[in-house]
């Protein structure tokens, strides 16, 4: 497997990054040679082994469904980059 | 005061020598001194520091104190902690002041420990150098021009030069046990869910583990007894009575069965590291431990795993990064999807970037099974293997890292040779089992080499108790570096 600078591209996008072609191609090259690395994987026969997903068996726990939570709207928008009136702005979505 | 215990350090207090706020201005004294060379703190808030200390002397003073009252530590800047600058190690969080405590910092809140400070650490603690941290690199106390290790480098690093005397660290791939064999200091990996996630900023959370550092497995018992416990916000903590992690610290080895791995052993692992690693065997032989050799044959697979599914998750965690709700939002941007973009692009470094875009590839339409699923499964196969070699041995011993600690800027080109700095450490997280490391000797270039200890499932009492009685019988863990 190799990525081509459109995967690299493709994926920056899929996450959000926003990268330069000279960016695109470093990446290129590392995530080749990681993905090298990762393909150590494919050797081994893993058919009828069941996927571990967690270190250990547990389970969702449930709570009621009440409030427990205190507001904390302010402290928590204190540190947001933008707010007014109690909400945050983002730029407009909807013409 | 420089090779004080907690355990010392709360006679003074118990026995009126010294107040906390005595006690925390002298380390206050030293980070100021030794910081500007090491930079193992990101921040320091010395009235915060002081105001705390008093809150402690007031509740000795009124009879309420607990063992710890009073005894600072630091926190790796991954915790969140109310009215602390919580970073994180990046550019995204570099104005990000925490409105809530992680439980580790109520816990230890509730213990009456002040905090010294929050220290340096890799971006989001993707890093086995500290070297991506946006705040610089640390620098290894006993060798400056040599990396801490990483994430908690500044964690370990501050103790090792004694900024602290303990400190509190993350394990996602080694990030306690690395840094602690680097920097000569002793660290512990709990199990899988024994510490609370819970305001601990999320990287791979099926691997996250915070965990004490400190220069003793004694210290490191005394600090678990503070950090771990129940807590029903991370979902994954576990439910179980609470421990006293100081209980098995006196028990003699005799008879104490250790496995070791062949392939911790094999090609690889340079000549003193080696030595060191036999030297302690010698040591432990004479104790009245019998060695067995075991082996991991799926270990050599745990970088790549790891690789897989520490992204993924991260990929995943990081996407609550988008400058809308807290931390760096780019200046200028034409649309929502550009300030997205501008704002990831600019507010994460490189290897953060990298992991997150091999994360996105791993879990995208098309490739989940050969990769994700893959990983999963051989992930199993891992765990099998150290459940099929405890049955034949107490406790697992080996070397926690193949060199001792490496220059600064030597792998930082090349992010393969980086991962797999940490070969021996990653195969513990992914299995979840509990893991130790602690000083064992001195490598050819006069820089610490660490002994790394494995457990099964919930024996971390044990391991405390098997590397407690290494340093009845050894000082390794006392020497102190010289830091000009």
């Amino acid at each position: 497997m190799s990525l081509t600078l459109e995967d690299i591209r493709r994926i920056a996008h899929l996450a959000r990054i926003r990268i330069d072609a000279d960016e695109a191609a470093r990446y290129q090259s590392q995530l080749n040679e990681i993905f090298h690395l990762i393909e150590q994987m494919q050797a081994v026969d893993t058919a009828g082994i069941e996927p571990m997903a967690h270190a250990r068996d547990v389970y969702q726990r449930l709570r009621e469904d009440v409030v427990t939570e205190t507001n904390r709207r302010e402290a928590f928008q204190a540190v947001a980059p933008q707010v007014e009136d109690g909400l945050y702005l983002v730029p407009k979505v909807i013409e | 005061m420089n090779h004080t215990s907690l355990k010392q350090l709360s006679h003074l207090l118990a026995s009126g020598q010294a107040s906390s706020r005595e006690l925390c201005q002298d380390y206050l004294d030293r980070i100021a001194r030794l910081n500007p060379v090491l930079n193992a703190f990101i921040t320091v808030d010395p009235e915060r520091t002081l105001a705390e200390a008093e809150a402690a002397d007031r509740l000795r003073a009124e009879g309420r104190a607990g063992a710890l009252t009073g005894v600072p530590i630091a926190h790796k800047d991954i915790f969140c902690a109310e009215g602390w600058l919580t970073t994180c190690g990046s550019k995204m969080l570099a104005n990000f002041v925490a409105p809530y405590d992680a439980h580790v910092i109520e816990r230890c809140k509730a213990a009456g420990l002040p905090c010294l400070g929050k220290t340096n650490m890799d971006e989001f603690a993707m890093g086995s150098s500290n070297e991506t941290s946006y705040f610089g690199p640390v620098r290894n106390p006993w060798a400056l021009q040599a990396v801490p290790g990483g994430s908690s480098g500044g964690s370990a690093a501050a103790v090792a030069a004694r900024m602290a005397p303990a400190a509190t660290g993350t394990d996602t791939g080694g990030s306690i046990r690395q840094p602690a064999a680097f920097c000569g200091i002793t660290g512990l990996k709990p199990t899988y869910g024994t510490v609370s996630r819970y305001g601990m900023i999320a990287f791979a959370s099926s691997l996250d583990q915070g965990g004490p550092m400190a220069t003793s497995a004694e210290d490191c018992a005394l600090l678990m007894n503070v950090m771990a416990g129940f807590d029903a916000r991370d979902s994954t903590s576990l439910e179980r009575p609470a421990e006293d992690y100081t209980r098995d610290l006196t028990r003699p080895l005799i008879g104490l069965r250790i496995g070791l791995p062949r392939e911790y052993f094999a090609e690889g692992l340079s000549a003193d590291v080696a030595r060191a690693i036999e030297a302690a065997l010698a040591e432990f032989r004479r104790l009245g431990a019998q060695t067995v050799e075991v082996s991991l044959p799926m270990s050599r697979l745990s970088v790549p795993v790891y690789y897989v599914l520490a992204p993924a998750e991260a990929s995943s965690n990081l996407a609550r990064y988008d400058g809308v709700r807290y931390g760096y939002r780019a200046p200028e941007y034409t649309d929502l999807t550009d300030m997205y973009e501008r704002t990831r692009a600019e507010g994460f470094g490189d290897e953060v970037k990298r992991r997150i875009m091999i994360g996105t590839y791993v879990l995208s339409h098309g490739y989940y099974d050969a990769y994700y699923l893959q990983a999963q499964k051989l992930r199993r196969l891992i765990a099998q293997d150290f459940a099929a070699a405890f049955q034949q041995c107490d406790v697992i011993l080996g070397p926690t890292t193949p060199t001792t600690a490496f220059e600064l800027g030597a792998k930082r080109a090349d992010p393969v040779e980086m991962y797999l700095s940490d070969i021996y450490t990653i195969a513990v997280n992914l299995a979840g089992l509990p893991g130790m490391s602690l000083p064992c000797g001195f490598g050819a270039d006069g820089r610490p080499v660490g002994l790394q200890l494995i457990g099964d499932y919930f024996s971390e009492a044990r391991l405390l108790n098997v590397a407690h009685q290494y340093q009845q019988v050894t000082d390794w863990h006392t020497r102190l570096p010289e830091v000009k």
